[in-house]
Formats: structure tokens, sequence, C-alpha cells
């Protein structure tokens, strides 16, 4: 089968997923985005002319303003011009369809589309159905995928521990509904990572889900045994209904990351999280804001590797 | 109308006949196999050299979509499609729009049917009122307006009570019950099989215990009531190993299995394709492998080919938004072909499955072609290769999975009641 995201020359083409993304476009993104940020001090900066006079359309069926603004962000850093649609607001409510709705667009000479929509294969339906010239970035699709989360995630993981050959990483929550272990997962383990772990109930667990290359871990002690990297993940509120969990406090009880559970991993482990966080129900705010606490940089990266997804699909050699 | 079909490979599995063996037709009737009988005068021959002459199928779920749906399909074109792909009976699941629950309404499609002089139509009436499980349809006076069985569709009957009071109603008739085996709690939501593929896509899933919950139940009421079972749409390892054991105890239980499980698993959803989208959801290979031993053993008694027009728009959306189903009656002959060819099966085995036993299914005398039996006959070039473009489908449904694909086995004839209803060219 065909890989959608890539075109006939093997360059990227769409970024929809990293699930099946040749690890020498994973590390040049990195290599990339590295070359945003100050070599002192790891600041980003201020503003490059790449992609000048190309627009970028943020296209999101789905609210989302933290994910919005970071690619915004490094969009305006591009010098590109950034319409946002909240599209979750408008057409799709008065009935029109998605094919429709990006029909539209294109008819608006949109160089690139960043797509976020609630249902998985979303963004891979839109690059489908779009010109060739015109780029997709999946910022998030249903339970699926999200490709720059997870490089972001990547970046900070190399910036803090240099490699990933000799890695032990233990995603923790709620793995069923997440696109972001998802996509976490595809590239931890194309980029190397010897040993990923999951801890979760198995009320949070896909089926098979260790053929995705994980080992399956249901108590917090062993899970994060000497791994040297933890991924907390947000716990959406809803699944206290639908008999997924029964209360906020026993899951914060078993599964929220405290310094007593942390205390089981590395002494240099890092912590990460893909915001916004539930306090007090995933994650405790000593961790969080603790100095094992990495959150704030992911933050900073995240803008550096949207940067350098854009200008890499854009052609731009750097 | 005298026809004599010459020079074929007559194949009747109902009759374990395969032989080079001309066909004679008078009066919609098969007059005589073999010699011509004395003073038989033709008005008609076919040449049938290098053609394969069959029963015509016999498809046990193929929706035409009237009344209600006619924006998918009607009548019209998917028995066009019907007679294009050999299929010259098909049972009609009730889930219309109305549902097939008041006798006025099989009347009307019957007599529709039946103005096209084509394919026959035999509707499935609705086991419950409007679909909606909780009261019983007047099974006797649809059955008077020609139901050949009673059914729910893929609309769920949760209350056990009401199926328990169905099948009993149903057996004091001697009426068969179809089911579709799904738990609608375990389903809820889901759009794919729960296994490596949703995983991998993010997609809710469906459990195989979905199946063979729902399957335990409706075995175990069956059993209590002695009504005549047929399980719809088998797709799992342990719902086909379910039905085995129900059969060597010797509960009255037919099973189907639509073509799509059976050449198709979870990994054809591949990039979230939609055309891949279907109910019951593909599941693993491992269940595909099941399924196929489960129809060379005799567990599974027929494939049909689940027809389900669905128009472009329902489908040209994300994987999980798009309506299931898929077109498939000119696909039936040629998937069959395919799996008996894979299987090393014979011919008449393989069409065995797609003739003789889901007429048997049905009650009808049909799907074979005995001196006295209805004219209703498949010819076709068991070598022509073809590939699936939905602009040349004659049904208004045009999406299949199996777009693109290449098939072999093309239908050159289709008589219906000793008329020649379907004719087509060898490929130019």
């Amino acid at each position: 089968m065909k890989n959608p995201q890539l075109n006939k020359h093997g360059e990227l083409q769409h970024l929809l997923t990293t699930e099946g993304l040749p690890v020498k476009i994973v590390r040049d993104i990195l290599d990339r985005a590295a070359t945003f940020l100050d070599a002192a001090d790891g600041r980003e900066i201020s503003k490059v002319p790449l992609l000048h006079g190309k627009s970028v359309f943020n296209v999101f069926f789905e609210n989302s303003t933290r994910t919005r603004t970071t690619f915004e962000i490094a969009a305006k850093r591009l010098s590109a011009d950034v319409v946002n649609l909240n599209i979750g607001s408008s057409s799709t409510s008065k009935g029109e369809t998605l094919l429709d709705t990006v029909d539209n667009l294109c008819a608006m000479h949109a160089d690139m589309f960043v797509v976020r929509h609630a249902q998985s294969g979303a963004p891979h339906f839109i690059a489908r159905h779009v010109a060739p010239e015109v780029h997709v970035i999946n910022a998030g699709d249903g339970r699926h995928a999200h490709p720059t989360q997870a490089l972001l995630d990547m970046f900070t993981i190399r910036h803090y521990k240099k490699e990933f050959h000799n890695l032990r990483v233990a995603i923790v929550g709620d793995i069923l509904h997440s696109r972001v272990a998802r996509s976490q997962i595809h590239a931890l383990t194309t980029l190397g990572v010897p040993e990923v772990r999951v801890i979760a109930p198995k009320t949070l667990l896909p089926a098979m889900v260790e053929n995705l290359g994980v080992r399956v871990y249901h108590d917090m002690a062993q899970g994060l045994k000497d791994v040297d990297v933890v991924l907390m993940l947000r716990l959406q509120n809803e699944r206290m209904q639908g008999a997924a969990l029964p209360s906020a406090q026993e899951y914060f009880k078993y599964y929220g990351l405290t310094e007593e559970k942390l205390a089981h991993a590395q002494p240099d482990a890092i912590v990460m999280h893909p915001g916004p966080m539930n306090r007090g129900i995933e994650i405790d705010s000593s961790v969080a804001d603790g100095p094992r606490s990495v959150i704030m940089s992911q933050v900073t990266f995240g803008i550096a590797v949207r940067m350098a997804v854009m200008s890499m699909l854009a052609g731009v050699k750097v | 109308m005298n026809i004599h079909i010459k020079n074929g490979r007559l194949i009747d599995p109902k009759n374990n006949l395969d032989a080079q063996q001309d066909l004679f037709i008078t009066a919609g009737k098969v007059l005589a196999v073999g010699t011509a009988p004395a003073g038989f005068v033709a008005d008609s021959v076919i040449d049938a050299t290098g053609l394969v002459v069959a029963p015509g199928l016999v498809d046990l779920a193929a929706r035409l979509r009237e009344p209600g749906y006619e924006y998918k399909a009607t009548l019209e074109s998917e028995i066009e499609a019907a007679v294009a792909g050999g299929v010259t009976s098909l049972a009609y699941p009730p889930d219309t729009d109305p549902p097939l629950d008041e006798p006025g309404l099989v009347e009307m499609l019957k007599h529709r049917a039946r103005n096209l002089h084509q394919t026959h139509v035999y509707p499935i009436g609705a086991l419950t009122a409007a679909l909606h499980g909780q009261e019983l349809t007047e099974m006797a006076e649809l059955a008077d307006a020609g139901c050949v069985a009673f059914s729910q569709a893929d609309a769920p009957l949760t209350d056990t009570r009401v199926l328990l009071r169905a099948m009993q109603y149903a057996a004091t008739f001697g009426f068969s019950v179809w089911l579709r085996p799904q738990d609608s709690f375990l389903a809820r939501n889901g759009v794919a099989h729960d296994g490596e593929v949703a995983t991998r896509c993010g997609l809710p899933a469906i459990p195989v215990s979905a199946e063979t919950i729902a399957l335990a139940t409706m075995l175990t009421l069956a059993h209590d009531t002695g009504v005549k079972l047929h399980i719809c749409r088998i797709s799992s390892a342990a719902g086909v190993e379910m039905i085995r054991v129900a059969k060597q105890q010797g509960l009255a239980v037919t099973c189907d299995v639509s073509m799509n499980h059976v050449h198709l698993s979870e990994m054809d959803i591949g990039f979230f394709d939609s055309n891949c989208h279907l109910a019951p959801p593909l599941r693993s290979l491992r269940d595909r492998a099941a399924l196929r031993a489960g129809l060379q053993d005799g567990t599974i008694d027929a494939i049909c080919s689940n027809h389900a027009p669905v128009d472009d728009d329902v489908k040209q959306l994300p994987f999980a938004e798009a309506e299931a189903g898929a077109t498939g009656l000119e696909l039936l002959l040629p998937l069959v072909l395919k799996w008996g060819q894979q299987e090393h099966l014979a011919l008449g085995d393989a069409l065995a499955k797609a003739t003789s036993q889901p007429a048997q299914i049905l009650g009808l005398d049909a799907g074979h072609l005995s001196v006295g039996a209805a004219a209703d006959v498949c010819v076709f070039d068991p070598e022509a290769y073809w590939k699936v473009e939905p602009a040349a489908l004659k049904s208004q449904g045009k999406n299949t999975p199996f777009t693109g694909l290449e098939m072999q086995g093309r239908v050159r004839y289709t008589l219906v009641d000793g008329k020649v209803v379907y004719q087509s060219g060898p490929a130019a």
C-alpha cells in the first residue's frame, strides 16, 4: 500500500501520523527544529522568512486553543500568512460536508492545512482530496494520531537524554482514547527505543496494544521501575462516565504520578505531559512543577518542531 | 418459448451434475437435460460453448432500498444489477423505510418486483413492529402477503423476553427467524473489529464477544422454542465454532456469511478505506480463515452478497462517519468462484453455496435445474477476466472494497422463468 504521506521521491508530502515515517525524516525534522533554537540558550530565534508568501490555514473541526496557537506562532515565525478557521462552530453545523469545506478552502489557495478533527482518519481523507501542491498536517484526529506532539516529545527526549537506543520509556494513562500515545509509541519505536511501556488499567488499553511494540503494565511501581522517561497522558473527564473508571480519586491514587511513584524511576528520569494537565488527577503538582518536569520545555520546543515540519513540507531547504 | 442451451458445461450442485450437457427449456421450466425430447423445436438456441450453465444464484441478503431509500438505489437499478450478476432469486431484508412490517408494504414490493419480470424477490418480514424490538408483527398476515421469513435486519433486539416471544410465535406457524448476532451494548459506537487495526487507527471497536454473546442468546432460545433459526453474516472464528457445536447437538440452525468476509479482513481497512466500513466489521485474518473452514465443513451453509448500496455522499466521509455497506450483487458470482478456486473446490461445490444451499434455507424450490424446475439459469464464462469499475456497475451503489480489482468469471446470460433477462457479449 502506498504511504499516503510521502511523495514519489520519498519526501514528506503530508504529516499525518508518525507510523511508517522513515527514521531519516524523523531525524531530519528534529535536526531542523534544532536550527530554529538559539544554540547558546535554547531559545527560539525570532522570525525567518522561509514561508514568506505562503498561506497556512488552521482548520480546526474540534476546538483547541493551545495547539492552534502553537501552530499559529510557528507559521508566523516562518513569515507565513495564517488564517484560523474554527469549523467546529460554523460550516458543519450548517450541514456542509467535510469534502465541501475542503473544496472551499482549496479555492482560497491555501498552501498548507493544519487539521484537527474528532474523527480518526479525517486528515488522511482530506489529504486524499486536496490538490497535489497542498500539504496537510494532522494536528490531532480522534484517537488516531497527533504526530507533531509526538515529534516535539522526541525532540525533548533527545534534548535531555541525547540518545534513544539506551532508554526505557513509560507512557502512563488513557492509552485507549489517546492519539498522543499512539503517535508517541510509533515515534519511539522508529527511533530505536528498546523498551516502551504502557501503564494503565485494563479499561484504558486498546485490544492487542502489545502488537504496537510495547510492554503492558497495570501497576505503576512495576511499570515505572528504572525508566528514563515518563510520558503522562491527559485523562478526559468523560472517562468517569461510561464505566471506564470509578472516580478521579481512585484513579489518582493508583495511576496519578506522585513523587512517591516517581521514585521507582531512574534518579535522572524526566517527566513529560502534552497538556493541558489535570493536576491531582493524573499528575501531582509537586511532580508537575518539580525538578524532573520538562513540561515547559516541551511547549517551547513544540514551536520549533512545528516550524521544522512546516518548512520541510513547503520544500524549503536549510 | 422453447430455448435450447447447447454445448455448455452444465453444473447443477443439487443433482450432483457436472457434465457437458444441453439444457432444454419450455414454458418457463426445465424440460429436459442431455438429449432433446422428441418433437422439441427450439425458438432460440444459446450456444454455450466454453461457458458454464448453472442454476441462477440465490442471494440471502440484497437490500434494494425500496421503499424509503430511493436516493440510494431503486428496485429497477438493483434488479438490473441482480440479473447482471446472475442472481435470479433474492431475499429482501426488512430494514426499509418504513420497514416491512405491514402486509400492504410487502404486497406492494412483491407487485413492483413482479412487474419487472426479472429476479424473484422474496421479502423477509420485520420480526417486530418498526423493527423497534418491542411488539411482534402480524407474522401470519405477512407470510400470506409473501414474506418467507422474519428478521430484525441490523436493528437491535435487546429485550430477550421479546425475542423469546417472537421465536415462540414464529415457531407456532413454522416460520424461520433470521437474526444477525450483535450485542448492541458491546457494539455501541463501534465501527471496526476490536483488534490490531482498530487499535492502530484509533477506531472505536466492536469485540468478538458482541457476536458470541448475542449468538449464545439466540441459540439458547432457538433450542427452547424449537424455532427454525438462521444466523445472518457470521463474522468470527468463535461464532463459527458455536454454530458448529449447535449443529452437532442437532439444533435446527443454518448460517450464512457475506462474500466480503470470505475475502477480506481488518487489514483491508488500510489507511481508513471507508469502502471497508461494513456491518458486521471485517475481522482478523484468523477469523477469516475460520469462516472459510466453516464454509468447507458445512457449518456455514451459504455465501451472500450482503448487497447494501449506499450513495457516494455518505461514503465520502471519515471512516467512522461513513455509512456501513457495499454494493455486491454483481460481484457475488466471481467472489464465490474465487473462493472455490483458492480452496481447490469443485466448481459445483463452490456454486452450491450460492444456489442450492441458500434456496434450501429460503424453503424455495429453486437453485437447481431438475426437470420441471423453474428455468432460472446463469450462463457464465469462467475464464473471462474483468476489472471492477464503479461506473460500469449497474447498481446505483458504486462503493465496494473490490474497486479496481480483477475478477474472474462473468455472466453471459441470465434466464428467469425461461426468459433471457440479461445478456452480455465477451469483452472486446
